[in-house]
């Protein structure tokens, strides 16, 4: 007989963990706010509007600067995330695992289609190419409207080799 | 010159994320502006070795660059990103502030091209570069 399918709480809680544990470290996410919202393996990044992120008090208008950084960090976890999520349903993923640590950026180049709003701002990654060294991702950001967006970017990261210093 | 960068100074503490980030204009003048920015753990992008996310980096160089088009001597009444592309050469190192130059090296009636460096305390080995295309919003006069 097959096996019978894991109940979707402990599946929707691996899952939640992870996606927790690999957020969760990284002070700048924590400092903008940013989180994330999962259906399934696709994430929703979400920057909850606070005043310090104004750059033009007088539109007033969100700083570009955490337009960049806020599409900046929904690629990488984005990216992080698709490259832990075979391990993670397989359930071999070790939490020292290399997918836990942080790909880096090569570059990263960001058109401002509309002023940042003084409202919450969404974002959505989509990995264009994966590599064992090197990924393109390219991401979009949005305010109210999802066909309307706000900013869009596209970067090229280096990803984390594994450690073959371990037994 | 004294009073422009002061009033540069008011500037930058009246933008509430530079002042959150704790940026400090330093020279602005001709369409060359330079900023500094401490280290914070805050600002911390990688928990395992300390580095700095490269989204702050990009605020101090986004604010650098906006800056340096506001001070070309054409007099640009205000500016906003069209585009900005930044090059991560290596990890900024942990501890160290972060300082950035970036100079208006061109400018149209409507756009204003721009270029910019961003250093630690070792200057001669460039953290990241930057650069960008900025809007022209009207004269001053």
């Amino acid at each position: 007989m097959r096996k019978p399918p894991e109940p979707v709480q402990v599946i929707k809680q691996r899952r939640d963990e992870a996606l927790i544990k690999l957020v969760g470290r990284v002070p700048y996410i924590q400092y903008l706010g940013v989180s994330f919202d999962r259906r399934g393996d696709e994430l929703t990044a979400i920057l909850p509007y606070a005043d310090k992120l104004i750059g033009n008090p007088m539109l007033p208008a969100i700083h570009g600067g955490v337009t960049s950084a806020f599409l900046e960090i929904t690629s990488v976890i984005s990216l992080s995330w698709a490259t832990l999520w075979d391990d993670l349903e397989s359930g071999e993923l070790e939490s020292d695992s290399t997918a836990f640590r942080m790909p880096k950026t090569i570059d990263f180049t960001v058109d401002y289609l509309r002023s940042g709003l003084p409202r919450d701002a969404y974002a959505r990654a989509r990995i264009t190419r994966s590599g064992r060294r090197y990924a393109s991702v390219h991401v979009e950001g949005w305010q109210d409207n999802r066909d309307k967006l706000f900013a869009q970017a596209m970067g090229h990261f280096l990803m984390p080799q594994p450690r073959f210093d371990k037994p | 010159m004294l009073d422009k960068v002061n009033i540069a100074r008011q500037f930058m503490e009246a933008i509430p994320h530079s002042r959150d980030l704790g940026m400090v204009l330093t020279e602005i003048e001709n369409g060359v502006a330079t900023i500094t920015m401490p280290y914070n753990e805050r600002l911390i992008g990688d928990p395992e070795t300390g580095v700095v996310h490269g989204g702050a980096v990009s605020a101090l160089m986004d604010s650098c660059c906006g800056a340096a088009v506001m001070s070309h001597p054409s007099n640009p009444g205000a500016t906003a990103t069209i585009d900005l592309r930044i090059d991560y050469m290596r990890s900024a190192t942990p501890g160290q502030a972060l300082s950035t130059t970036a100079t208006c090296y061109h400018i149209t009636r409507n756009v204003a091209f721009v270029r910019a460096t961003a250093v630690d305390e070792d200057a001669g080995n460039p953290v990241a570069m930057a650069t960008g295309t900025f809007t022209i919003e009207g004269q001053r006069t």
